[in-house]
């Protein structure tokens, strides 16, 4: 709302009215606009919906506190155990390793684009990390498990891994979080005031000093957005350990074998045609609102942290 | 931001040899995170090529998938892609400029429900993509729509997912037309829908179409949602229409990785190879109109 009312004071709240007044059905087409605007309020509403109904059903079948605490995740066998926690656990574990990956090498190179990089180079640099940004989630899997994995992982550096395993899922997954982390918190960067930086050079600072404690501290908000962004979208993202990352829904934190994660749990079996009402198509929106619910609440607070840098130096 | 002016004028004292050192090796290990990026993307693109080369040809274009790995191929797939895409061009076009539209030239910020709106648009841009998938499931496949695994349902899912994308591009479009442009025209005696008609929107029309090329390449590559709303099983036909059953590149691609045959990894290679050019072809449109036609007013 902070960048929201700089762009105010045109449009409908204008100061001066100017104009012919409107002729008749220019009502309508704004009622039409306006109905287009709403179609985005209604996707949630349709996705809120549509994740209540078969959950509340779900738990018909199925104690919520076998759900939430529960530590099996068999919900095709024939005595089957619904405890989600393997499944987070998995999410997780991947989440952390990608983010391990991401926030260094993120942040490393927002430092350099905002902070090092000729003007120049940046206009090469940045492509090249959209183009990362847009390179569909199939190609990371596809990528994760004939390459990485046997290659680097098993070949390169003879680790003991299994063909599926979370190892390499994550550190894959690290690349596709890395743009995010790295585009956000160089916005975060490149909004602290040339004054700070001024200040900082003027009493003797170095660059790698008023990089690091006057920019960086400066943007924290920022770049703490920029990772909580980074790790929703880790935790959503569905494909590459729905490739490379196994289908085992596992206690262990081992990485070098396979895990399952929420989403890859929904893709897997939403897949594989489950009759619907069962309790197994019951399970697809049960996890979908647990993910949805995690995802949400981590996308509110990365908009707090923006909204407080905004909110000091714009 | 701009380096150069952060030099200090005056004469300072001379860094000791080991800060510089320390300058020096920080300034590598910056620059190491970016080649990292570089590396990767370099490494991935040369492996894709490597593999799916040998199998990347016509044939692969003009065959149905089979068993057989000597004669399958991705028509289907590429024509099922391209039909789901046209489905949501055509609902994001008119529905995001729309919202843009209204958001940027009618919205009173005053009132809560367009606040809730903004807010809401930026929720949903980082909601996951499968979440999508679910509520396509539960709306479009089964449910209140039950329209069936088919290609409307594949295309309003996506549609649906990039939406938001297609509405903050589009505002961004029509918030750089300058206010005088509209003053102009109002002070001319033109009405508001006017003005928007035919000064504000033509003038945005490249940032929007910018916009909705981004948004379809995102669309294009996503796989997670077409797995909930697209049948499992395969489809070694083209869809016919609407309310055909389809598959996508993606989901082919991901078929044939997951068949344990080497033959089967060549062709999602290849098919991978397939998609990489149209999303680069994509792009590289979305940046010629961006370049060729954006306004510096």
């Amino acid at each position: 709302m902070e960048a929201g009312t700089q762009a105010a004071g045109r449009g409908a709240s204008g100061a001066i009215a100017l104009g012919a007044p409107p002729r008749r059905g220019e009502k309508i087409i704004k009622g039409l606009l306006f109905t287009a605007a709403a179609v985005s309020v209604l996707t949630t509403l349709g996705i809120v919906a549509s994740l209540i109904e078969e959950t509340v059903s779900f738990f018909g079948d199925v104690g919520i506190f076998d759900y939430l605490f529960g530590t099996e995740w068999t919900p095709l066998f024939s005595d089957p155990q619904f405890g989600v926690i393997p499944l987070i656990e998995g999410t997780l574990l991947i989440t952390a390793i990608a983010l391990l990956v991401a926030i260094p090498l993120g942040i490393g190179s927002a430092i350099y684009l905002s902070e090092y990089a000729r003007p120049s180079v940046r206009k090469v640099l940045k492509p090249v990390l959209e183009v990362l940004a847009g390179i569909p989630t199939i190609v990371f899997g596809y990528f994760a498990l004939t390459f990485f994995t046997p290659i680097v992982l098993q070949d390169l550096l003879s680790l003991d891994v299994d063909v599926f395993n979370a190892l390499s899922a994550g550190i894959i997954m690290g690349f596709l979080v890395l743009p995010t982390i790295a585009s956000v918190s160089e916005d975060a960067m490149s909004a602290v005031p040339q004054s700070l930086r001024d200040g900082a050079y003027g009493l003797g600072g170095s660059r790698l000093q008023v990089s690091l404690r006057v920019v960086l501290a400066a943007a924290l908000s920022g770049v703490v957005a920029a990772i909580v962004l980074g790790a929703s979208r880790a935790i959503g993202e569905t494909v590459i350990v729905l490739v490379a990352g196994g289908l085992v829904p596992s206690l262990g934190v081992d990485p070098t074998t396979p895990h399952e994660t929420m989403t890859a749990f929904i893709a897997a079996t939403a897949g594989g045609e489950v009759p619907v009402g069962s309790t197994g198509y019951k399970t697809i929106f049960a996890v979908g609102a647990t993910l949805f619910a995690i995802t949400l609440l981590l996308n509110v607070l990365s908009i707090g942290f923006v909204r407080r840098y905004r909110q000091v130096y714009e | 931001m701009s380096v150069e002016a952060t030099r200090p004028a005056v004469t300072l004292p001379k860094a000791s040899g080991r800060e510089r050192l320390r300058e020096r090796s920080f300034r590598v290990l910056l620059i190491g995170c970016l080649v990292a990026s570089v590396l990767m993307l370099g490494v991935l693109f040369f492996d894709v090529i490597r593999r799916g080369a040998s199998e990347f040809d016509l044939q692969l274009l003009t065959s149905f998938p089979s068993i057989n790995p000597a004669i399958a191929g991705l028509e289907s797939a590429l024509v099922g892609t391209l039909a789901i895409m046209a489905v949501c061009a055509l609902f994001i076009v008119p529905v995001g400029v729309a919202s843009a539209v209204y958001l940027e030239e009618f919205a009173d910020r005053d009132r809560w429900y367009n606040r809730f709106i903004e807010v809401n648009i930026q929720n949903l841009a980082a909601v996951p993509s499968i979440v999508y998938g679910i509520l396509g499931l539960a709306f479009l496949v089964h449910g209140p729509l039950s329209l069936g695994r088919v290609v409307l349902s594949g295309g309003l899912t996506l549609a649906l997912l990039v939406l938001p994308v297609v509405i903050i591009t589009g505002r961004e479009a029509i918030r750089a037309v300058p206010p005088s442009i509209r003053e102009g025209s109002m002070a001319l005696g033109a009405t508001q829908w006017q003005t928007i008609w035919k000064q504000v929107l033509p003038a945005s029309i490249p940032g929007t179409a910018t916009g909705v090329i981004l948004a379809l390449s995102r669309a294009i590559g996503e796989t997670a949602p077409l797995i909930l709303v697209a049948t499992a099983t395969f489809i070694a036909f083209n869809p016919t229409g609407p309310f055909s059953s389809f598959t996508a590149l993606p989901l082919q691609i991901l078929d044939w990785i997951r068949r344990p045959q080497d033959e089967f990894q060549v062709l999602a290679a290849a098919a991978i190879l397939v998609l990489l050019v149209l999303l680069l072809s994509m792009n590289s449109v979305a940046i010629w109109l961006r370049n060729r036609y954006e306004q510096k007013w």
